[in-house]
């Protein structure tokens, strides 16, 4: 048997199928279309070194990038419905979401990661256009109302990533409703004082435009990208007039004071850093200064801040020692 | 007399002949009146049969029906001193979208909501019920000033969507329906809305973040029209019907789906057969609402409000 699995197996494995030939260590760039290779490419953080263009990637991606050191956790979204209107147009919907499962590493359009940034701490929420065009259907809208209220309960900055063409048409008016929902969740993290900060990739249009991706504190975007309520085609066809150079685009937008700065990709991190870091760090770096007269107090206040440093160190060490149910007292 | 739509042939014929007999039975035959009589029950019956199926996509025509009551007619039969107010103080004012105050049974309200025109004219005016940049910046400016004198907020949405072009575009549509969206969540008053025709996608949503969203009974309210969605998924506009059954955007599927919370009613042969008894209809759904809803602090009802959009995505068709 061992013969046959370790050797005649491989054999017939190798004659009928072609041997593994890397095709895909060359891409082209979609806007130059130079060749670039692979691994200068992903260097690069898939910006093409020729024209700078830059190309759409995944929400993995995203969140490796741009968590410090690459480190981040992410999270489990709730479940919701699935195909809640049995809806079917050439294909089902269900069949739709199985290939878009199947391709991608995610069960859905949206990865929702908590991390640091420049120190500071993050809830970052990355859209995956590959997944259905990014569109935002009910999951989506809980991936955000879990991302938002991870951050209150975190104190954390909420970020999000869109890539999306928009509401996702099979879950018909149930996405529409993800609008209110993902603006709600938005001013869950403003009502608690906490930096909403959107960076806009491309592309972001129609539903997701027009609701939480447009209400951020900062509006960042991603040079190129296009960002916008209508598509381009619809414009054309009511208008019958030709677009303006670079309409829709991240520079456009940034003309007509739409975003707030168009930042590079392998500038953000350091961009998002400098910025949350201006919004939560608000004095020189904290230091107890005792109020004239006080000094007594402020002493003991320390000297009892110490003790209780010390209990709390003890008990989290006892914790860890004590199988019997994990409680700690 | 009245504009026919493509399935209501039979009946329009049946009327047409109804009418030729009437004049002819000017000359005094008894004969002829009491045909009349027979065939004007026929018509009723057809128009009764027709009304009790109408498919998503008929009803998606009986909501875009040009002699449907819009925005103006509802002011003026349930509006006393309605004074609108214009512009968003920022770049213009945009007629596609209406709002002012007025007098509605006895409360002072704020009212705002899209209007279609029922003319070449007014069409043209209204730009159809397609709203710009600023139409949906003047509703937050009136939105916010209703929320401070403690104005109830009435909309009436009747849109087939945001405006697409290239101004609109500029100013940002995107982040004024976001806003709008904001801002009517937010509010510490009564909100109430109404889908009186067509509720287009996120040129609808901007108006109908509400506490109550009511709709007529052959109104539609969808994320897409039937045909944009039929262009995109089925690669044909020809495949809008088949488009608007999927979307399941009838007032009667939305409710099940627990995104809406009322269905008003149409008289026989829809709202535009019977304008003054549709618009009483949704004034006394609207009044019994905002009677229950005034009783309520302000937190609550923007908690409210909050919970129930939070809510939704429970349940599915069957």
């Amino acid at each position: 048997m061992n013969w046959i699995a370790n050797f005649v197996r491989p054999k017939i494995r190798a004659l009928v199928n072609k041997p593994d030939v890397p095709d895909n260590l060359w891409e082209k760039c979609p806007s130059c279309e130079q060749m670039v290779f692979h691994r200068e490419l992903d260097a690069n953080l898939r910006v093409c070194p020729h024209c700078n263009h830059h190309l759409r990637i995944s929400a993995r991606q995203r969140l490796e990038w741009l968590f410090d050191d690459g480190e981040f956790k992410v999270i489990e979204l709730p479940e919701t419905l699935a195909d809640p209107l049995k809806f079917r147009d050439r294909k089902r919907y269900t069949d739709r979401l199985k290939e878009a499962q199947a391709k991608n590493e995610d069960k859905e359009a949206i990865v929702v990661a908590h991390g640091e940034i420049g120190g500071s701490s993050v809830v970052l929420a990355a859209f995956n256009f590959s997944f259905m065009g990014g569109s935002m259907g009910m999951a989506v809208g809980e991936g955000l109302l879990a991302a938002a209220r991870l951050a209150v309960l975190q104190d954390a900055a909420l970020i999000v990533v869109p890539a999306s063409g928009g509401a996702r048409m099979q879950e018909g008016i149930l996405s529409l409703m993800q609008m209110p929902r993902s603006v709600i969740a938005v001013d869950l993290v403003k009502e608690a004082g906490l930096p909403y900060i959107v960076l806009l990739s491309d592309p972001t249009t129609g539903g997701v435009s027009a609701s939480f991706a447009m209400l951020g504190d900062i509006a960042i975007a991603e040079p190129g990208a296009t960002i916008g309520f209508a598509g381009k085609r619809v414009i054309e066809e009511t208008i019958r007039e030709t677009l303006p150079e670079g309409f829709q685009r991240s520079e456009y937008l940034l003309d007509h004071g739409m975003v707030d700065m168009v930042v590079p990709r392998q500038e953000l991190k350091v961009t998002l850093g400098r910025v949350l870091n201006l919004l939560s760090v608000k004095s020189p770096s904290a230091e107890i200064v005792p109020l004239p007269g006080t000094e007594d107090i402020a002493v003991e206040v320390e000297a009892e801040a110490e003790v209780e440093a010390e209990t709390s160190q003890e008990t989290a060490e006892n914790g860890k020692g004590e199988p019997e149910d994990g409680k700690t007292e | 007399m009245h504009n026919f739509l493509d399935f209501e042939k039979p009946i329009a014929e049946l009327e047409g002949k109804i009418e030729e007999l009437r004049h002819l039975s000017d000359s005094g035959d008894m004969n002829i009146a009491e045909e009349v009589t027979k065939l004007q029950g026929k018509a009723d019956r057809l128009l009764r049969q027709t009304y009790a199926r109408l498919t998503a996509w008929q009803k998606s025509q009986v909501a875009r029906h040009p002699d449907r009551p819009h925005f103006r007619h509802y002011i003026e039969q349930l509006v006393d001193d309605f004074t609108p107010l214009a512009g968003d103080r920022a770049f213009a004012e945009d007629a596609a979208i209406v709002g002012g105050i007025g007098r509605f049974r006895g409360y002072s309200v704020m009212v705002i909501g899209q209007e279609k025109g029922s003319d070449t004219h007014a069409r043209v005016k209204h730009n159809f019920g397609m709203a710009r940049p600023e139409g949906y910046r003047k509703a937050q400016r009136l939105m916010e000033m209703a929320d401070r004198f403690g104005l109830p907020l009435i909309t009436l949405v009747d849109t087939a969507g945001a405006y697409p072009g290239i101004g609109a575009e500029e100013r940002g549509q995107s982040q004024a329906i976001a806003r709008s969206i904001e801002v009517s969540l937010g509010m510490k008053v009564p909100v109430i809305s109404v889908i009186i025709g067509e509720g287009g996608s996120g040129g609808a949503i901007a108006l109908a973040s509400a506490n109550s969203v009511i709709m007529l009974e052959h109104s539609i309210y969808s994320v897409i029209s039937p045909e944009g969605c039929a262009s995109i998924l089925w690669r044909s506009g020809d495949q809008a019907k088949e488009a608007a059954e999927a979307l399941k955007l009838t007032a009667q599927d939305l409710k099940k789906l627990g995104v809406i919370d009322e269905v008003v009613a149409e008289p026989l042969g829809g709202a535009h057969r019977g304008a003054d008894t549709t618009i009483t209809a949704v004034g006394d759904v609207v009044e019994r609402l905002l009677v229950e809803m005034r009783r309520k602090d302000g937190t609550v009802l923007k908690q409210q409000r909050r919970d129930k959009f939070l809510g939704m995505g429970q349940k599915g068709l069957s």
